[in-house]
């Protein structure tokens, strides 16, 4: 999130589009509901389904799943037509006036793609931006030429006309109109918008792009940086904002520095190519810091056992283009690739899209590790539907972690508040916290190299690892110590000028704690584990842990409740919510004002001092947002495509079907047998409707936790399928029917539930029926499994098993998030074929 | 002193707050019903489930968890939990909970409960072992890479910040290239 949940209450109009908050982030309505209640805020839900969330709202648009790039490009025409755009923030703070190669092209003039497409790629030098002789980009303020990326935008999204989009989404025209003119008046200055979205964004073939519609909308808007704007990324766990800062992905190390790849062979290479340049004068482009993250991080990893380089050189390395994400990582595994597999804290049994694949998949392993609280059908795979345990080869561990009421340390919430947990109480039976597990295996496994040997011993043996007690054969792993070594130390005296004031110089001892990453240094004098989260601890506390809950900011910042990266500001891009003389555009809600000398309010974000001229998205290296956004795998704006599958035989919008840069694992050589889809070239009668997923309030995730908590799995005992009055009548079904849900992988009992929540589509004529099911079940919990004698019987049984058996192995160009979204299915009463 | 349980656990650093000492707990006491958490040690914790970050009261007794409410102290909840919110309670007083490492034999029909030590001492054995025949010092282009290609890992943002720092490291130190997690998904 650029800004947090109590922000929303600052807002004029949110739209609620690819989440549904009331039901999956409840608490977070109170302050949606307080932006109504005191602001007289307006609350657009844009969803396939009339949810919790719509109930609520004053206005609720229905649309198809997988067409929201349709729906927010008919916006963007709006915004432009009307011209309802935040002139100045658009010329200032963005690339609108930057001018693009004229050999760029569209898709509106290039059979639906953009230049450059080559066998399933894009080549990108027509995207490239037009320099002058010293490389500075060329530019345009009054947004006249046509070459300017506001004429190209312009010209891009006027195909987006409310018409067409309509027959692409299935919204009613007077509705497209109706959030489209309520939405777009936060483009005035002291107007604010924000969007919320959540997985209903991200897991589509177009899911980056999706998101990257948005922030188009709200740059035009004006809405990034001020109170009440933002996007917000509505992230579904606890902690995973901080499992992803912490590089728990194959192509981030922690601090979002890309993983190395093979080509990089020194230090040096990887910190001349990954550390972006710039030639504009006043860009302050923050990446240019890349070397002192890399060096500081390398230095958590080995300390001084190795050098910098030295430490380099022994950390894995990625091929050149190559994909090592979840996708892959299961089909890999299924072809036999793997011998060893962790599962630590996760079920991808049911998790993961296509889980009959990935159940397969887990039976050509070796070994499997699984660390979870409860037994789960990822540890219990070999004895799952289907499984013949007599047959399957692969030795499992299964590990009881403890709670997180059970052990110490902190989580990141999803505006990247850093808060601390205690212990309450001892972990159940022998269970362990993951850390001490962690750390006893790290020493066993250490021991074994120290002792025999191995290839390249030494990633092993030179690790560092100070982070608790050994007693015995058990360790006692302590957060606290991690915590710090996540900040950073100085590895060494030293004497350095204060980042911030020149001719100002401080003294640093071994083993202080630095004060902020802007001390952080790439010679190798600092260890940082993740540079985002240096200046949380000092060395008088652990701002994870501060409660003081007051605020003294007006807008809710509440800036001394625990700690925020980076160094505490609550709101990101904040420079953007000044003009450019510092004065903010709205004195009402000012996030930073100058009082004279200095900012005050929240942490600044990028602005020099008034009237620098310092450009405020400062991690972007030209230090402007980007409405063109050539960094992407599937071109600089957005544009509509079909899901994978769909109930259209083409794309409305052009010849191009699908997003052209995804990976086909149908294609021959790519995935497996198991990789098929429906509905791709031409519509499947065996598979009619669309399907979606969702969450309910009483589960979390797979309800890998939750089935196993009697309360939660009363409220919501079961599997079911919800559906409009329409397809049910047609289909001969009633409120409470078993049906079984099918797709082209597999199929899912479910209860049937009847409502007016969906209605049939109306797509370019056709009906169109779309129906919904919850993702949290799984067979484990079921009353009709075998229950062993020593198994763990649930006090309350849930009915069916997971969603994601009918979902496909497809991803997102860009992340190659699955598209567990839109997928096509057929729906039965049980027993009538 | 008179000192609110509200403003006990801030100046407590909330680590241990007790009640019933003569700690008067008004004005929340009439929603914490004071009976029930008498003598009862008390921690915050967050969630653990969205994202929202809701924190939470967990009240103790004799190494028991007796009662877990909204805490009203944070700004983000005021108080309020949502109905998983409100279950943590049944998180750590569950008979369900596992509470011993189980371990499956090749082609086993069954769970077998085994020590911690020797799950730990075969696992160990089983990584060496999968790391070294799969370890590949160079790619196809005869370039440095250091990896392991035979073991892949998925997990997790179930863990805390501190815990996915060093699991991170453990995997990178081990070569580990194929690590995935909740957010890929």
């Amino acid at each position: 999130m650029t800004n947090h949940w109590n922000d929303f209450k600052n807002s004029d109009v949110i739209l609620i589009m690819g989440s549904n908050p009331a039901s999956n982030h409840p608490v977070a309505f109170k302050w949606i509901q307080e932006a109504i209640d005191k602001r007289g805020a307006k609350l657009i839900c844009v969803d396939p389904r009339f949810t919790q969330s719509a109930a609520k709202a004053h206005l609720y648009a229905p649309l198809r799943s997988g067409t929201d790039i349709a729906f927010l490009g008919g916006m963007i025409k709006f915004i432009l037509d009307k011209n309802l755009i935040h002139h100045e923030y658009v010329v200032s703070y963005t690339n609108a006036s930057f001018l693009v190669n004229p050999a760029f092209k569209m898709p509106g003039e290039n059979n639906g793609v953009f230049s450059g497409l080559v066998s399933g790629k894009y080549e990108k030098d027509t995207w490239s931006y037009q320099t002058d002789a010293e490389g500075v980009i060329k530019k345009d303020k009054t947004l006249q030429d046509p070459n300017c990326v506001f004429q190209l935008m312009k010209k891009h999204y006027s195909r987006y006309n409310t018409k067409l989009v309509s027959r692409i989404t299935g919204t009613p025209e007077d509705k497209l109109l109706e959030v489209y003119k309520i939405y777009g008046s936060t483009g005035k200055p002291d107007k604010a918008g924000v969007e919320l979205y959540a997985m209903g964004w991200t897991q589509h073939t177009v899911g980056v792009q999706n998101i990257r519609t948005m922030c188009i909308i709200q740059l035009l808007l004006g809405n990034m940086g001020i109170a009440g704007g933002g996007v917000a990324a509505m992230r579904g766990e606890s902690n995973v904002q901080g499992s992803t800062d912490h590089g728990l992905l194959f192509h981030i190390w922690p601090g979002y520095l890309g993983a190395p790849t093979a080509s990089l062979k020194t230090l040096k290479d990887f910190n001349e190519k990954r550390t972006p340049k710039t030639k504009e004068k006043d860009s302050l482009n923050w990446w240019k810091n890349t070397p002192k993250y890399s060096a500081s991080f390398l230095r958590s990893m080995y300390g001084t056992n190795l050098t910098i380089d030295d430490a380099y050189q022994i950390m894995p390395k990625l091929d050149d283009g190559g994909n090592y994400s979840w996708l892959t990582i299961f089909d890999q595994m299924y072809k036999g690739k793997f011998t060893g597999f962790f599962a630590w804290g996760m079920n991808p049994a049911c998790s993961g899209a296509h889980s009959n694949k990935t159940r397969q998949a887990m039976t050509k392993l070796d070994w499997m590790v699984n660390v979870n609280l409860f037994d789960n059908e990822t540890g219990s795979f070999w004895r799952g539907p289907g499984m013949d345990p007599t047959k399957i080869k692969t030795e499992v561990f299964m590990l009881p972690a403890a709670s997180s009421i059970e052990k110490e340390g902190s989580i990141a919430n999803s505006s990247r508040l850093m808060q601390w947990r205690y212990k309450a109480i001892n972990p159940v039976g022998s269970s362990k916290p993951d850390g001490d597990i962690m750390s006893e295996l790290h020493f066993k496994i250490q021991d074994l190299y120290v002792k025999q040997g191995g290839p390249l011993k030494e990633a092993i043996t030179k690790l560092t690892w100070p982070y608790g007690k050994k007693v015995g054969h058990e360790f006692h792993y302590e957060p606290r110590t991690v915590a710090k070594e996540i900040n950073g130390y100085f590895l060494e005296d030293k004497k350095l000028e204060n980042p911030t004031k020149k001719g100002e110089f401080k003294e640093f001892k071994k083993g202080d704690l630095v004060p902020t990453f802007a001390w952080l240094q790439a010679d190798g004098s600092t260890s940082s584990g993740c540079w985002v989260y240096c200046g949380s601890v000092n060395e008088k506390a652990n701002l994870a842990m501060r409660r003081i809950s007051k605020d003294t900011s007006g807008i809710g910042l509440h800036s001394e409740w625990a700690w925020c990266w980076p160094i505490n500001r609550r709101i990101i891009y904040n420079g953007a919510s000044v003009d450019p003389k510092g004065n903010p555009w709205d004195p009402k809600r000012a996030v930073i004002k100058w009082d004279g000398e200095k900012w005050t309010g929240d942490v600044p974000d990028g602005v020099g001092n008034p009237g620098s001229g310092r450009p405020p998205f400062i991690m972007k290296p030209d230090g402007v947002a980007s409405l063109y956004g050539p960094g992407l795998a599937d071109g600089p704006f957005s544009e509509h495509y079909e899901p994978m599958e769909c109930p259209v035989e083409k794309n409305i919008m052009s010849p191009q079907k699908n997003n052209p840069v995804i990976k086909r694992f149908d294609a021959s050589g790519v995935g497996s047998d198991m990789d098929v889809y429906s509905g791709v070239t031409t519509c499947d009668p065996r598979f009619p409707f669309i399907g979606t997923t969702y969450r309910v309030s009483e589960h979390w995730q797979t309800g890998v936790l939750t089935r196993w908590c009697p309360w939660l799995a009363e409220m919501q005992p079961g599997m079911f399928v919800e559906m409009s009055q329409e397809l049910a009548k047609e289909r001969g079904i009633v409120n409470g029917d078993k049906c079984i849900v099918k797709s082209a992988r597999g199929e899912v009992e479910a209860t049937a539930i009847v409502t007016p929540r969906f209605k049939p589509f109306n797509i370019d004529g056709n009906t169109i029926h779309e129906v919904g099911i919850p993702w949290h079940y799984g067979w484990i919990t079921t009353a009709d499994r075998k229950y062993e004698p020593n198994d763990k019987k649930p006090e309350v049984h849930t009915f069916g098993d997971a969603a994601n058996i009918l979902t496909s192995t497809i991803g997102d160009a860009n992340t190659m998030i699955p598209e567990s979204k839109a997928f096509m299915v057929n729906v039965a009463k049980k027993g009538v074929k | 002193m008179n000192v609110t349980r509200r403003g006990f656990l801030k100046i407590s650093g909330a680590v241990v707050a007790t009640s019933g000492l003569g700690i008067s707990l008004k004005p929340i006491a009439a929603h914490a019903q004071p009976l029930k958490i008498k003598y009862a040690k008390e921690t915050t914790t967050v969630c653990p489930y969205c994202s929202v970050g809701c924190s939470i009261i967990v009240s103790v007794r004799d190494g028991k968890v007796i009662n877990t409410e909204g805490d009203p102290d944070s700004p983000i909840n005021k108080g309020s939990l949502c109905s998983k919110g409100g279950s943590i309670y049944q998180m750590a007083v569950n008979e369900n909970r596992l509470g011993k490492p189980l371990y499956r034999a090749p082609f086993a029909t069954a769970w077998k409960e085994v020590e911690w030590e020797w799950a730990l001492d075969k696992i160990a054995k089983n990584v060496k072992k999968s790391r070294d025949i799969s370890f590949k010092k160079t790619n196809d282009k005869g370039e440095v890479v250091n990896r392991t290609e035979g073991i892949a890992s998925v997990g997790s943002a179930a863990m805390d910040l501190e815990e996915c720092f060093t699991y991170q490291k453990f995997l990178r130190g081990l070569g580990l290239v194929y690590i995935e997690h909740q957010a890929r998904i």
